[in-house]
């Protein structure tokens, strides 16, 4: 299983790769700035919520090795928001702080994004071992809890700006697989069996 | 902005020219500030929002061909003495089409500047001979799901409807367009007729017409339809008045790197701010 980080990490850049080689050859649509604060705003998402479904996945399988994969993830997932941030400030406002704050104040999708970015910085900047350590498992794993409000907050972030154009059945379909991830760890806690039965396990 | 509101002939043809320009454009983006350098003929082609054809920017390019242009015939009626329906040919052949260089505002907030060939919507109006008691101009894009496959979904009510008032549709910027850059239109770009309202945001610029309709009172139309507090009547292109989930105050013009700020009226308000003299465009978005 040596193999997993490296793939885990190609398979998280990928997407990246292929952004910067879509804009440099000029296949990004013509208006490539908002191809990639769309592009990197998706899959900010996308990994949210495979990172989400890493606990029910490893506890259906019983493949404990998953669980090296869940920060990996959520890294990833950050770094593609903070990109994602960085295109629309920088390409849009201009680096400018005040024109940031005035989107933040004015627009609800805008501040939503920007706390589901806020609520991420301290589980990116927690996500070594050390800071592990530092923490303790029971407290670094309540911090990380946040995730349960992060990714909903990003959902709405997309169904908000995307209900101004009649395109929201791609935030509800990602609001339901959210919901659902969320759902299994209420019915988990609450004891209900969420376990294959074990002659279907597969090592 | 006047000189290229009607744009001579000569100009146009330097085909080659802006050919150069879209190649600079697309090598150094953020150049040309100021400028209002027709938009490359390959990005307003490929670059569309038509719901009828799709939701994504991309997808009208590419199934768009399944709408038949010809024949093509528009039905003109309501308050007029010469009510009937024309066909497109006809039209034509009654109303010489010129150039007109106009700027393109979307209300998602980026730009273009397109050469459009056609005719004022004045002229055909005026053959129609409006009675005095019509106040406003109604249109309606074709229906046709087999055709337009974007109309099997609900993403709006169909068929697509647009409205202006009679004055607006009867100002000289007001167009007919069934070409651009001196070939006719692409299905993408609203074929083979369509309306062009250079001080409106893109989504008042019906594609595809099929009937023309005077009305005395205020047409419904689409996007109010689907989002009434988002999307006015008017929806004039306004910087001081935003839309609720965005800034109208700056605009991306396709080609470009940053943002550059949007014009009242979109540059044309020497011309059209008359007509809106006294009303409250901030109640009147
Ligand atoms: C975890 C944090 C975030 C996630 C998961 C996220 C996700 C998304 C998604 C999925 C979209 C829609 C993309 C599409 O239409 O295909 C989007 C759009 C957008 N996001 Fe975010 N976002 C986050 C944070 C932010 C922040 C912090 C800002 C700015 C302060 C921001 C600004 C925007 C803007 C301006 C758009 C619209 C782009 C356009 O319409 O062209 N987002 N985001």
């Amino acid at each position: 299983m040596r193999l997993l980080k490296p793939l885990s990490h190609t398979f998280c850049a990928l997407p990246l790769a292929w952004l910067v080689l879509a804009v440099v050859t000029h296949q990004a649509s013509v208006n490539p700035v908002e191809y990639a604060i769309r592009f990197l705003g998706d899959w900010s998402l996308k990994l949210l919520i495979v990172t989400l479904a890493i606990t029910p996945l490893r506890k259906l399988t019983g493949w404990a090795h998953l669980m090296t994969l869940r920060r990996r993830l959520g890294l990833w997932a950050f770094a593609y928001a903070a990109l994602h941030l960085l295109c629309f400030w920088g390409a849009d406002l201009i680096f400018s702080f005040s024109a940031l704050g005035r989107e933040i104040i004015k627009r609800p999708y805008i501040a939503i994004g920007m706390a589901a970015f806020v609520l991420l910085l301290p589980l990116a900047l927690t996500s070594t071992n050390a800071m592990i350590k530092r923490l303790g498992g029971a407290s670094w794993r309540r911090l990380h809890k946040l995730i349960y409000l992060i990714a909903p907050l990003g959902v709405v972030h997309f169904y908000w700006l995307q209900s101004s154009k009649n395109l929201t059945t791609e935030p509800l379909v990602y609001g339901a697989i959210v919901a659902f991830l969320l759902l299994y760890r209420v019915l988990d806690a609450k004891g209900v069996s969420l376990r294959l039965p074990k002659k279907s396990i597969k090592t | 902005m006047n000189e290229r509101d009607i744009t001579p002939k000569s100009l146009f043809l330097n085909r080659r020219q802006w050919l150069a320009t879209a190649g600079a454009l697309a090598a150094t983006p953020a150049l040309a500030q100021a400028s209002d350098a027709p938009t490359p003929k390959d990005a307003i082609i490929s670059y569309n929002n038509f719901y009828e054809f799709g939701t994504g920017k991309s997808d009208p390019a590419r199934t768009a061909g399944s709408l038949r242009t010809a024949p093509w015939s528009v039905e003109i009626g309501g308050l007029c003495a010469k009510s009937g329906t024309l066909a497109l040919d006809d039209i034509l052949r009654r109303h010489p089409r010129g150039e007109h260089v106009y700027r393109m505002r979307c209300v998602e907030g980026w730009s273009m500047v397109i050469p459009w060939l056609g005719f004022p919507l004045a002229d055909l109006l005026k053959a129609a001979e409006p009675l005095s008691s019509a106040k406003y101009v109604a249109f309606q894009t074709l229906y046709d799901p087999a055709q337009m496959p974007g109309q099997k979904s609900d993403v709006l009510q169909w068929p697509y409807v647009e409205g202006l008032r009679l004055d607006e549709a009867m100002h000289p910027l007001t167009l007919l367009a069934t070409g651009l850059y001196g070939e006719e239109l692409l299905p993408q770009n609203g074929a083979p007729l369509r309306l062009v309202v250079p001080w409106k945001y893109g989504f008042k610029s019906i594609k595809s017409i099929v009937k023309i309709t005077l009305t005395e009172t205020q047409p419904p139309t689409s996007w109010n339809l689907s989002a009434p507090n988002e999307y006015g009547f008017y929806s004039n292109v306004n910087p001081q008045v935003d839309h609720p989930r965005w800034s109208q105050a700056t605009e991306r013009r396709i080609g470009e790197f940053f943002r550059r700020d949007t014009l009242l009226f979109n540059g044309y308000a020497e011309q059209v701010a008359h007509m809106y003299t006294g009303m409250d465009l901030t109640a009147n978005f």
